[in-house]
């Protein structure tokens, strides 16, 4: 921690170190080399289409590159963003870069993997959006946890436990409102039992946050086996379905993307806003920011769990089916720098890698399906080497606190 | 002289008082799984159907219902676990690869490492394990089972790597890049099994050939399913013992847990210490793998760790990280499982009921402050569980 601190204050604010920067810039170079030789690296003359209409807006024609170029090309931004990097810096805005390159060698992967075929852009960043909830929904959870000195590692318990309160809820009563209010008790319940472990008695936070996990799994594993298989009706909840904004959702290539969404997204925009809003701009605030540790740290756990449903969009429950968002969401965080939108252009990221693993699944690339399942969480290991101890965390982050 | 007796114990006190603390030891642990039991049988009460369906008419009926299913589910997992000689069989075989996971996350603990990925390490031991024990046929049994057994240690071993590397470089915390490498190893499984290397020429499903005769764990009673498994799980408990308490590296270990700023300035390399830890670990939880393979199911399959490496967690809390206390509650949680199936046949109650119980036992056990304010005793300090694991930026 100590060290942490330090380093924070001996670099510019919101910069990062000398070695950090070449770091980064030595990576872009070799993204660029692995975009130039390796997806550049196509039969001639094949073309790449992206399809860039989903829904029924105004059709936009499909775009359509040369495969080779558009990596060259693509090689070529990177490297500049390399050399830039290993010269003058980014300075504070070094984590647009790191984006900015991240996008291009996304972009290059689907040029490459599409190469003489057929991917639909729109519809992946469609995906993209959507599957971002979740990570988004729960990184604002570790948030606010966190900004509150509890580390929070049961998200992805209450993510399970949300989505199963939800699916039962919802099928009995047959109203999917009702669902995400179940979620949303069980989910704090889940935030309560941390916090009284946690704060009350003194139960160190990381162990707390694994004991929950592994309780969510066993109870949900086991109603489900024991209720859910023998009451199917339980397990059948009225979805949500797109809400298509007028006018807007006509618009081309981003109207699908953007407009025609369900709820949840944009529930998750609107948190994200209040959320900011709360954190920077509040009393209660600079309370949560400032205490660290404090009983009203039990208040902000409790608070922590409106994001936790999301998951009944896809209709029926699954055991064990939150399959690691939940840590996802952690290291979405982590990135994001424990701010609000910081995570959201995370969970993107995440999302993405998502979208385009579950395509390409199905596409039969060359890659095995394998090695594209484990990009998401390559990516978070990535990130969370990558980042954290560069990242400042929130001083008091993870330490009991009793009253001398 | 008379003063000299006084302050000298007999020999009997002296056994009193260490029986005395033994007890102290043992009352939490104990404690923690009565409460976890007792709470896992309200579970079962109110997840049963009958006792839901007439607590609207007939209370005293619908307690009645619920009480037989309590009777029920733990009277099938106590006779599937010590009912008969096969049992007992099956309670040991279960207990061996728990054995060794607890021994891999215990030792962590003791280095002030929360290692969650276990059940990956175990995946890709038995993996290993799995490559040598179908290939070199012909090869003597007294080198090939020993080969395929090292196999399994580094398969672990160099799964464990990754998370301490990572760490003594980067600082990137332990239980995240753990649990992200169960999620890739179930993937690294799924691919290995799908290649001729490992794949059965006649099968499009993802099994492994069979592992050779030369390279099987053998039974240790006649025809009982318990193999040398249990025998390699024991010696590494002594071996972890050892390591601990009495070499110098432990010490190492243990001091790195307790203060790692301290052991720094006292010239203990922290980095080398941490990814040590963590190979070694997971060198222990790739021997369970291993154990599995060549011992209960002398083929790869995917999923074939019903969750060995989460359990490991539990057991070592329960343990106290004492590789003693690891093998007990080992046996414990074995006896649960072998109990599992024959209850969901018998009861129909589904075998996730052990992990909740897991779960709950972890609660007490971590909360001691819990278990004291419940039952109103007085129990000391947790002694041996020295966890010492941080947030993100320490």
């Amino acid at each position: 921690m100590g060290r942490v601190t330090t380093l924070a204050a001996a670099i510019p604010r919101g910069g990062i170190s000398r070695a950090r920067q070449r770091g980064y810039g030595i990576l872009y170079l070799v993204l660029a080399a692995v975009i130039a030789f390796i997806f550049g690296n196509v039969p001639g003359g094949s073309e790449t289409t992206f399809g860039m209409n989903v829904g029924r807006g105004v059709a936009v024609p499909n775009l359509v590159l040369p495969s080779a170029g558009a990596a060259y090309l693509l090689a070529a931004l990177a490297a500049a963003a390399g050399a830039i990097q290993l010269t003058r810096g980014f300075g504070a805005r070094w984590a647009l870069a790191l984006t900015g390159v991240i996008v291009i060698f996304a972009f290059a992967f689907l040029t490459w993997i599409a190469a003489d075929g057929q991917v639909n852009l729109a519809g992946i960043l469609q995906a993209t959006l959507q599957l971002s909830v979740p990570i988004t929904f729960g990184a604002m959870s570790g948030i606010l946890c966190e900004r509150s000195g509890v580390v929070n590692i049961a998200i992805e318990g209450m993510l399970l436990s949300g989505a199963f309160a939800s699916a039962v809820v919802a099928s009995a009563t047959g109203n999917h409102w009702i669902g995400i209010v179940a979620a949303i008790i069980v989910g704090g319940l889940l935030a309560a039992l941390l916090a009284v472990l946690a704060i009350r008695y003194l139960v160190n936070q990381i162990i707390a946050g694994v004991v929950i996990n592994i309780f969510a799994t066993g109870v949900t594993s086991f109603l489900a086996s024991r209720v859910l298989a023998h009451y199917p009706d339980l397990n059948n909840p009225e979805r949500f379905g797109p809400i298509v904004l007028p006018v807007l959702s006509d618009l081309p290539f981003v109207g699908g993307i953007l407009f025609r969404q369900n709820l949840f997204i944009y529930a998750c925009i609107a948190c994200l806003v209040i959320l900011h809003f709360m954190l920077f701009s509040t009393r209660w605030g600079l309370r949560v920011r400032a205490v660290g540790e404090h009983p009203l740290a039990a208040d902000t756990v409790g608070i922590s769990v409106f994001f936790v449903r999301y998951r009944n969009v896809i209709g029926t429950f699954e055991k064990e089916m939150t399959a690691g968002h939940g840590f996802i969401g952690l290291a979405a965080m982590i990135f994001g720098g424990w701010a609000p939108f910081g995570s959201f252009l995370a969970g993107l990221v995440f999302g993405f890698a998502d979208a385009v693993q579950t395509r390409l699944s199905i596409l039969h690339v060359g890659l095995p399906t394998q090695f594209l399942q484990m990009v998401p969480y390559l990516v978070t290991i990535v990130v969370v080497a990558g980042l954290v101890g560069r990242v400042r965390a929130p001083a008091a982050d993870g330490r009991p606190y009793v009253k001398e | 002289m008379t003063a000299d007796v006084g302050t000298q114990p007999s020999v009997t006190q002296r056994i009193g008082s260490a029986l005395i603390s033994a007890a102290r030891q043992l009352i939490v642990p104990a404690l923690a799984v009565v409460s976890a039991l007792i709470l896992g049988a309200v579970v079962i009460i109110l997840s049963d159907p009958k006792f839901v369906s007439l607590l609207g008419t007939d209370i005293g009926g619908a307690f009645g219902a619920g009480f037989r299913s309590v009777l029920a589910a733990y009277g099938g997992l106590l006779k599937g676990s010590v009912g008969s000689p096969d049992a007992i069989s099956e309670t040991f075989l279960r207990a061996t690869p728990l054995i060794l996971a607890g021994l891999a996350v215990a030792l962590g603990f003791r280095a002030g490492l929360f290692n969650i990925g276990a059940e990956g390490q175990i995946y890709i031991g038995g993996m290993f394990a799995t490559i040598v024990g179908i290939n070199f046929d012909g090869m003597p049994t007294f080198i090939h089972l020993p080969l395929a057994v090292a196999a399994g240690f580094v398969g672990g071993a160099l799964w464990g790597f990754i998370p301490g590397i990572l760490k003594a470089r980067t600082g990137a915390h332990e239980v995240i890049t753990t649990i992200m490498l169960n999620y890739v190893s179930y993937r690294v499984i799924d691919f290995a099994l799908h290649q001729p290397l490992l794949q059965r020429p006649d099968r499009s499903d993802p099994v492994s050939r069979f592992v050779l005769d030369s390279a099987t764990l053998p039974p240790l009673f006649g025809d009982t399913r318990v193999h040398w498994g249990l025998v390699i799980a024991l010696a590494a408990a002594v071996a972890v013992s050892w390591l601990l308490f009495r070499s110098t590296k432990g010490f190492e270990f243990r001091a790195v847990g307790l203060n790692p700023s301290a052991a720094g300035y006292a010239g203990m390399n922290i980095s080398r210490t941490i990814i040590l830890t963590m190979m070694i670990s997971g060198g222990l939880a790739g021997l369970a793998g291993a154990g599995e393979i060549l011992g209960t199911n002398h083929r790869l399959t995917p999923l074939f760790s019903p969750g060995w490496g989460f359990d490991a967690i539990a057991l070592a809390l329960l343990g106290g990280s004492r590789p003693i206390g690891v093998v007990g509650a080992a046996l414990v949680f074995g006896a649960l499982r072998a109990g599992a199936a024959p209850m969901q046949a018998a009861t129909g109650i589904p075998i996730d009921l052990v992990v909740v119980i897991q779960a709950l036992v972890i609660m007490f056990i971590a909360a001691p402050a819990l278990v004291r304010g419940i039952y109103r005793i007085k129990v000391g300090k947790p002694t041996g569980t020295e966890i010492s694991i941080k947030g993100w930026g320490a």
